[in-house]
């Protein structure tokens, strides 16, 4: 094994172990060249990238390390009636087009393909977790910048475009720039009431979204030590929105625990192999990060963005900004410009902020335990009166799992909305939509100018709080919620 | 053309009900659509893009973090068939900088003063044109200023030569095969059939 046992070498960090263990050409004046491991696939970012292996009569190199899936443009629509998902109709021709294409492409090319009627099909951020495809070590992309969610089990995971995605599937490799390495330690206790959620919205806040630009990012810490795997591939989804190339967490017994067994994990002599290997990946006792940033747990609270970018974010407790009072004249612009979209006053406190819409999903927060987070606060509540609220599982495993568990039968009894899995209104390409001017508390990754909808107001937050938002019917103090 | 604003993210370049088509034209129509039109669907006289005065530009000055959020290379189809070849900002999203490449638009990047000196120089002659010179990395403003912009040479070089990348890499196959075997006896479990 190249990496293991050299006393001579270096203290190297997580990431230039793995980046180190995938370069197949490394001359100096051009870009590296990097093994891909595993390559996810969906229906908007793919079909160019196979016309385009078609017309240049081109193969895919490794269909085995490829895995299809549709997510972005299907329905969530209850089946009732309908029986199966691909009876479902489509919210339009040219997304049934998309989705009839990713299928066409996968058989055309051998690719492992997960279809709207399999139960393991679902947003591929979680899909790709819970069979196990996602694994330590890996380099991983996709044609969809949250790819990063995948570092969170110590692997190399990062979004790319569809040019890339072509250029994967013909080589199985890609052209990359080194990135540089930062450190974001959390340490410290996290307080009752907040979450994952609330740790990557605190940070954020903090770098801004231009903060890790040029860097993949490594979490570590107590704090995000003690975070389940699903509560790190929150943390590690969210890197892209602090502009970083990807996101990191070192693996250890609490991956291992969680990847033991998964369908397309190693068994085994190999499992057993896989995991001392998988031990020699965390960062070295001594390796030196470019950049370090420490955060202290103990001073997060719930979070609640306010603005139309992530790093617009402040405590629950606290009051939308007035623009006057930041510095930079930059910002002061920015914030104005933030709070006109939003349809906020400066001072309005954010508890006091009403709600039209909230939905729980996407791939940053739709996997079981926000669920079990969600229907714990709804239990033997109702949702607002004033309040649509929809829950769309990640997949249909998650949601097979929510409904034995009961789950589903809470979300329902309260009045909300319990939908098949997609991505859904987190960018609103399926038909989920908000209206112009409709304010929604969302657990989603972005609250950019009309991403849920054109004219629609997100406000980001975590499952908890967005199931007591849509109760309340404005958004409230976890931490008080009884 | 001028964009005065800061982290314009791809949702903001091409909304994302834009991103339906198989194809990888039929884009300049979406592009910045959600500040381009009124809701009623009529164009909006107050966005730049609509103005008369920036008819026709080939080059997009952006204030800093352009091209942030989703990596649709769709915003960058959209830019390069509406017409803009280059773009001028501070500094850019990881993920949009290297889809620019890709598909022929030359980001240049520049610090913050220089961009606003720019941005100060389009607000007093709106149809001033800039001479961009790639080989000498060079943008050459009306009155005769130079400014100097750093750039990788790898993409540099792939943008005069207009490369194909996927060619390039796949001249290097016995090198890919040679990492494949040695990969197999270190980590088979990667290679294991599905």
């Amino acid at each position: 094994m190249t990496d293991g046992g050299a006393a001579a070498q270096q203290p190297r960090t997580m990431f230039e172990k793995i980046w180190e263990a995938h370069v197949v050409r490394d001359e100096p004046g051009q870009s590296t060249l990097l093994y891909i491991d595993r390559h996810l696939v969906h229906e908007v970012t793919s079909p160019q990238a196979f016309e385009g292996l078609k017309v240049s009569g081109r193969k895919v190199r490794r269909p085995d390390a490829t895995f299809g899936m549709v997510d972005h443009s299907i329905p969530t629509t209850p089946l009732g009636n309908y029986g199966k998902r691909s009876n479902v109709p489509v919210v339009d021709n040219e997304s049934a087009i998309q989705m009839i294409t990713m299928g066409q492409n996968a058989a055309d090319f051998g690719i492992n393909f997960f279809n709207i009627d399999d139960l393991r099909n679902g947003i591929v951020h979680v899909t790709a977790p819970e069979q196990g495809i996602t694994l330590p070590g890996m380099t991983i992309v996709c044609g969809d910048s949250h790819t990063a969610t995948h570092g969170a089990f110590g692997s190399l995971a990062f979004g790319i475009g569809t040019s890339e995605v072509e250029h994967v599937l013909a080589s199985q490799c890609l052209l990359q720039t080194r990135a540089k390495t930062m450190e974001i330690r959390v340490d410290g206790e996290l307080p009752f009431g907040c979450t994952a959620k609330d740790i990557v919205l605190y940070i954020i806040g903090k770098i801004g979204t231009g903060g890790g630009t040029g860097y993949v990012i490594e979490y570590t810490g107590s704090a995000i030590r003690a975070l389940s795997m699903e509560g790190r591939m929150t943390v590690c989804n969210m890197s892209i929105e602090a502009g970083a190339r990807a996101g990191m967490v070192a693996p250890d017994e609490t991956t291992f625990a969680y990847l033991e067994g998964r369908p397309f994990a190693p068994k085994g002599e190999e499992w057993e192999k896989a995991v001392a290997y998988w031990r020699s990946l965390t960062t070295d006792p001594g390796a030196t990060y470019d950049t370090v940033v420490l955060l202290n747990a103990a001073n997060i609270l719930p979070q609640v963005t306010w603005g139309i970018s992530p790093g617009m974010v402040t405590d629950v407790t606290s009051e939308v900004p007035d623009p006057e009072s930041f510095a930079e004249p930059a910002k002061r612009e920015s914030a104005t410009r933030a709070l006109a979209y939003m349809g906020l006053t400066p001072g309005t406190k954010i508890q006091d902020i009403m709600l039209d819409r909230v939905f729980i999903g996407s791939c940053t927060n739709s996997r079981i335990e926000d669920l079990r987070e969600a229907a714990k606060v709804a239990k033997g509540h109702k949702v607002a009166p004033t309040v649509y609220a929809m829950v769309v599982p990640g997949s249909g495993l998650v949601k097979e799992q929510a409904e034995q568990e009961g789950l589903d039968i809470i979300f329902k009894a309260a009045g909300f909305d319990w939908r098949e899995p997609g991505c859904s209104m987190c960018l609103a390409m399926n038909g989920d939509k908000l209206q112009e001017g409709e304010r929604c508390a969302s657990t989603s990754n972005r609250n950019f100018e009309g991403r849920q909808g054109k004219g629609g107001r997100t406000h980001l937050v975590s499952p908890a709080m967005a199931a007591a938002a849509a109760i309340a019917g404005h958004f409230v103090d976890i931490r008080e919620w009884s | 053309m001028p964009l005065d604003r800061a982290n314009v993210d791809t949702d903001a370049i091409i909304p994302a009900k834009y991103l339906k088509s198989i194809k990888r034209t039929g884009f300049a129509e979406a592009l910045f659509a959600n500040w381009r039109y009124l809701p009623d669907g009529s164009i909006n006289p107050d966005f730049a893009l609509n103005q008369p005065r920036y008819k026709d530009s080939t080059v997009l000055l952006a204030r800093e973090n352009f091209g942030c959020g989703s990596s649709r290379e769709h915003a960058p189809w959209a830019l390069n068939e509406y017409g803009f070849k280059t773009i001028i900002s501070a500094s850019y999203a990881d993920i949009f900088y290297n889809n620019c490449f890709n598909n022929g638009i030359l980001p240049i990047t520049l610090p913050a003063e220089d961009i606003d000196d720019l941005f100060a120089e389009v607000e007093a002659e709106p149809r001033m044109r800039l001479k961009i010179d790639l080989v000498d990395q060079t943008v050459t403003a009306p009155g005769g200023r130079v400014f100097h912009f750093e750039i990788d040479q790898f993409k540099k070089d792939c943008l005069l030569k207009g490369l194909d990348n996927i060619g390039w890499t796949l001249s290097f196959d016995e090198k890919i095969s040679a990492y494949e075997e040695n990969r197999k006896n270190e980590a088979p479990w990667l290679f294991a059939a599905s």
